[in-house]
């Protein structure tokens, strides 16, 4: 396997959707790939580290006032 | 009114079933207990999408309210989530528009970038590199790095691995193909990680 048949299943890797058959031809590239190993690594990383911190946070009030307008909407007509 | 059938091949019916179904019904707790649900996620898809706060902070508004209008369109056949999710990123990109007047604003925009389908910084992470940064720094750095991916990767990234919908739920509610919705994730995957590596790699000397 080369790095580019590699990297073209480094998404069915991550998300664990891969037959064993595969995985065992992926995992073989890996032991004698450094770079693939770190591409992958820093891949799964890079997706964990997005989606462990939360970056844009709900602004405070905002959720009062989003309740206030559904309540508004629903004194009109629900 | 038909009764919402749960999901086909789910044993039990998922809990925002029953929450849609009172809603319906006229149950105002109800729909507040949903927005509770998903309020953080939509404004987060929001803020994504639309780069902008004040336009975040309506678009997940009128989503929500939208939503509430068209509860009896809503058909079931798909999760309550997905199917906001999808109001969210019509709005969004609604406002965008607005704000881009005359500019082509559209989820299929920037395909063609061969950026990061090579990956070129091949240097291994520090362990727990974002250790080295404090919650601000952090914050910037995420922030920075995935405003500068093209608006289509931005919004599959955010879906399929922020937010967690499926690769089918993703194309579902983009309107894409499960191709383009694969092919993109792996772009957005790999030039988000090759941008972080200039934060995270491992410094010259550090010990192994």
């Amino acid at each position: 396997m080369t790095c580019t048949e590699f990297l073209a299943r480094l998404d069915d890797l991550i998300d664990d959707s891969v037959t064993p058959e595969m995985r065992a031809e992926l995992n073989a590239h890996l032991r004698r790939c450094g770079h693939c190993e770190v591409i992958l690594n820093t891949t799964r990383k890079t997706i964990e580290i997005y989606r462990s911190h939360e970056i844009y946070e709900l602004p405070a009030g905002l959720r009062d006032r989003l309740h206030a307008a559904i309540m508004a909407r629903c004194k009109k007509g629900c | 009114m038909a009764a919402i059938q749960p999901i086909a091949g789910e044993l039990e019916p998922h809990p925002d079933v029953a929450l849609v179904e009172r809603a319906r019904a006229g149950d105002v707790s109800a729909y507040d207990s949903l927005v509770r649900k998903y309020d953080r996620q939509i404004f987060r898809i929001a803020q994504h999408v639309t780069q902008n706060r004040e336009d975040a902070e309506d678009a997940m508004q009128d989503a929500f309210l939208k939503a509430y209008e068209k509860l009896d369109q809503f058909q079931g056949n798909s999760k309550f989530y997905t199917w906001l999710v999808r109001i969210a990123v019509n709005e969004s990109l609604m406002r965008l528009r607005k704000r881009r007047t005359g500019k082509m604003v559209s989820i299929d925009e920037d395909v063609e970038t061969e950026e990061g389908s090579v990956p070129r910084d091949l240097a291994d992470w520090a362990p727990d590199p974002e250790q080295n940064f404090n919650q601000a720094e952090l914050g910037e750095i995420l922030r920075k790095t995935i405003r500068g991916l093209p608006q289509g990767f931005r919004i599959v990234f955010v879906l399929r691995d922020v937010e967690g919908l499926s690769t089918e739920e993703t194309a579902e509610t983009l309107g894409l193909s499960i191709p383009a919705v694969k092919s993109r994730l792996l772009r957005a995957r790999l030039q988000l990680r090759e941008r972080l590596s200039r934060y995270f790699r491992r410094k010259k000397g550090a010990e192994k």
